[in-house]
């Protein structure tokens, strides 16, 4: 009982001081990492934008695949997973009163273990021996230190995993019968999927390393696919519940609101846990070697994540909507304008809401089959992910660094740097509905995904294509201009700002406080549920796929 | 912790709408045969050329207006090219891949499969409109992935 006052104590205290700062030094070195990736991967997609228009054409040391494959691996890869540990450590030590000296070590350890992971996998993409696309799906065969560097970073995500479980559990230990709160019930959602969902692409890179070596002289394609898509979806799952989390906690307290009911929210991260790996399979909807049963029990699994979803939209305008009439909004639609615009911190996520509702629209139509027939690989999925991650995510991203920057750095956001903040929002709004916009457009069209700028020997349908691709380029300006801004911002606001302290906005439950049931905090059940739902959705395809496997392939380097 | 009234009637609404897309999707798939393609037949990828009936790919007729395209894959061209067929015809694709992955994609139809070593992928397609559809590969297969293209010509 005394160790449980202290340590609250220990919370108010640090509540009143501002932030830890050893945590805080940590947090400052992943979120640095994860905007200079914003840097490299902008500049690299401004060359590839420029080179589908035929505006530029890039040197053949130094050639479009390469440069895609570093995108797609500095900004999917590095930027989120660094911007996610930096952000969600950074609220675990805040609201679990600081960080076990023990985790900040495993969190450093990590860190390292990425940096050197991401080195050692960037080096053989420079020199062109892996441009197989962030994907790599065999036979592509990439240089043996690619795939290295793929399971060191793997493995630096587990450390940091382990270490918010292991802090979360201590805090659990001294506060017997209380709920974690709801910023850390977030984190432990978000790291037990990085966890399980990463345990099958681990496996397939393990066996790609022994098969770039030549240890395994071929390899099954459809399994390391099947095993990719297993992780790949649940990464973006893994985003998308990391800005959700602003959405809830974050959002409503800068708007001088409170937060949507307690216990609806926890019943939404649980659903996101356990129901989210199988969709990987909406990737794999034109994919031979599986039945077309088999694809439509998947489009069941990929639309039923949209239930969460759904109750997040209500949620969300429900406390927008709230807040705004507390304000004095009037009226059916008053209560939006009292909702605070000029702000950053506000505008930002916001946005990235807004542009969930198209994106989330367009997940759902592409994700049943017959329609995925029609986009799968083309330049559509290119424009929905934009939508999606570069928009909904990324923006809210950049909302909460207007905040937590401030907040880890004892500086303050002045008023100055949030017009920053809402020029750069509204520049890569722009920016984005050039280049998805027309990214989609093109799509429909025809124009696939991952090909450099091609007429096809002048063939009259592609070179119809060439308007689109332009504006392509367009939206590419718009958003590198963004990119600048915002890693000035996050720069600025780090070493430069004026010092004071920020806090880490954390909303207030609604009123009146609701009861939230207990059997929510039994992370124990939930894991145990979502591996039976990943066994229903994995464990007859992959042991299709094995049992009816044809011989396997060799490796192949086609560039 | 109970649903407002309000948000009854939206997750009510939206549900019913997901289902109502499961349904049109389980109808097409099931009752028109519109289903993705999803060929399960496999052959040694190292060995197409000796495969039947990759040992013979080309253009056949098997029906009144009605043709299979044998066709391998590989970096980075398809074969058999420059393919022509007459108007209204339905053509069987029946396609594997020499080396590693790729796509296979007409654009202006409905035509988009993957095409993957060890694997017969098929999917059919009904050409109504006469003239010259543009064949590409749309997964990255290599350095000249930007050129693997051919067409089909409609008369
Ligand atoms: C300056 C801003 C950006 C520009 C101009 C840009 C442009 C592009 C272009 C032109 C492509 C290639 C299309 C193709 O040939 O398939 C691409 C691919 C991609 N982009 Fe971006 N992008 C930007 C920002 C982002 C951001 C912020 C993210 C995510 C956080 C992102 C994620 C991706 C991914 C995952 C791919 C696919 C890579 C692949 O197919 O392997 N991009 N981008
Ligand atoms: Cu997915
Ligand atoms: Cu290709």
């Amino acid at each position: 009982m005394s160790t449980a006052t202290s340590k609250s104590l220990k919370e108010k205290a640090n509540q009143v001081m501002g932030v830890n700062l050893k945590d805080a030094k940590l947090a400052k070195s992943y979120m640095a990492v994860a905007f200079i990736a914003l840097l490299l991967g902008g500049i690299l997609g401004l060359l590839q934008g420029f080179e589908r228009a035929g505006l530029i054409q890039l040197p053949y040391w130094f050639n479009y695949y390469q440069v895609l494959t570093a995108h797609g691996l500095l900004l999917v890869v590095v930027l989120t997973a660094f911007f996610t540990i930096g952000y969600f450590y950074a609220g675990l030590s805040h609201c679990l009163g600081g960080l076990l000296p023990k985790v900040r070590k495993m969190a450093w350890i990590g860190f390292w273990m990425k940096i050197v992971g991401l080195v050692i996998a960037i080096i053989p993409v420079l020199l062109n021996k892996a441009s197989v696309m962030y994907t790599f799906y065999p036979p592509l065969a990439a240089a043996p230190s690619f795939y290295i560097g793929l399971a060191l970073i793997v493995l630096g995500i587990w450390v940091c995993a382990f270490g918010a479980f292991i802090n979360v559990a201590s805090w659990r230990k001294v506060n017997k019968g209380k709920h974690l709160p709801i910023f850390a019930f977030f984190a432990t959602a978000v790291f037990i999927l990085l966890f399980f969902g990463s345990i099958g692409v681990t496996i397939e890179v393990l066996i790609l390393i022994a098969w770039s070596f030549g240890w395994i002289p071929t390899v099954n394609v459809m399994v390391s696919r099947t095993l990719f898509w297993a992780f790949g979806h649940t990464l973006v799952n893994i985003w998308y519940l990391t800005a959700v989390s602003a959405w809830y906690v974050v959002v409503p307290k800068i708007i001088g609101g409170r937060r949507f009911s307690d216990a609806l929210t926890r019943i939404v991260i649980i659903l996101l846990v356990i129901m989210n790996i199988p969709g990987g399979f909406h990737h794999q909807i034109v994919d031979p070697g599986m039945s077309q049963a088999l694809k439509f029990l998947h489009v069941f699994m990929s639309l039923s994540i949209s239930f969460p979803s759904l109750m997040t939209a209500f949620a969300m305008f429900y406390v927008f909507e709230r807040t705004g009439r507390k304000l004095g909004g009037k009226g059916l639609f008053g209560w939006l304008r009292k909702l605070p615009w000029g702000d950053v911190r506000f505008l930002a996520p916001m946005i990235a809401m807004i542009a969930f509702i198209p994106a989330g629209a367009g997940g759902i139509a592409q994700t049943t089959n017959q329609l995925n027939q029609v986009v799968h690989n083309t330049m559509w999925v290119v424009g929905h992910f934009h939508l999606t991650v570069g928009t909904s995510v990324i923006l809210t991203f950049f909302g909460i660094s207007y905040w937590l920057i401030p907040h880890i750095s004892n500086r303050v956001l002045t008023p100055r740097m949030n017009k920053v903040g809402v020029i750069q929002t509204i520049i890569w709004t722009i920016g984005m509905l050039f280049m998805s916009g027309s990214m989609h457009a093109v799509g429909l069209l025809g124009s696939p995904r991952r090909t450099s700028y091609s007429t096809y020997g002048d063939n009259a349908t592609a070179l119809g294509w060439d308007p689109y691709l332009i504006f392509v380029a367009v939206g590419g300006t718009f958003l590198i201009i963004g990119v600048l801004i915002q890693v000035f911002a996050v720069f600025h606001m780090m070493f430069f700002a004026p010092k004071g302290v920020t806090e880490f906005p954390i909303a207030d439950p609604e009123v009146p406080v609701e009861k939230t049931p207990m059997w929510t905090e039994r992370w124990g059940l939930w894991i145990v549920i979502m591996l039976v739902v990943i066994s229903m959705g994995y464990v007859i395809p992959l042991v299709e796929l094995i049992v009816n496997a044809p011989p396997g392939s060799p490796p192949f380097k086609t560039w | 912790m109970k649903f407002s009234k309000h948000e009854e009637i939206w997750l009510t609404i939206s549900v019913g709408m997901l289902v109502l897309f499961m349904v049109i999707v389980g109808y097409q798939t099931f009752a028109l045969g519109m289903g993705p393609p999803s060929n399960k037949e496999t052959l040694d990828p190292q060995k197409v050329d000796q495969t039947a009936p990759f040992d013979n790919p080309g253009v056949f007729e098997v029906g009144p207006n009605e043709y299979e395209v044998v066709m391998v894959l590989q970096v980075f061209s398809f074969t058999p090219n420059n393919i022509e067929i007459p108007k209204g015809a339905t053509v069987h694709f029946t396609m594997t891949s020499k080396d590693v992955v790729h796509g296979f994609q007409v654009a202006g139809t409905n035509l988009n499969a993957m095409v993957m070593p060890g694997y017969i992928q098929k999917i059919t397609q009904k050409f109504d409109k006469p003239g010259e559809y543009l064949v590409l590969c749309n997964e990255y297969c290599g350095a000249g992935h930007q050129m693997m293209s051919t067409t089909i010509t409609v008369k």
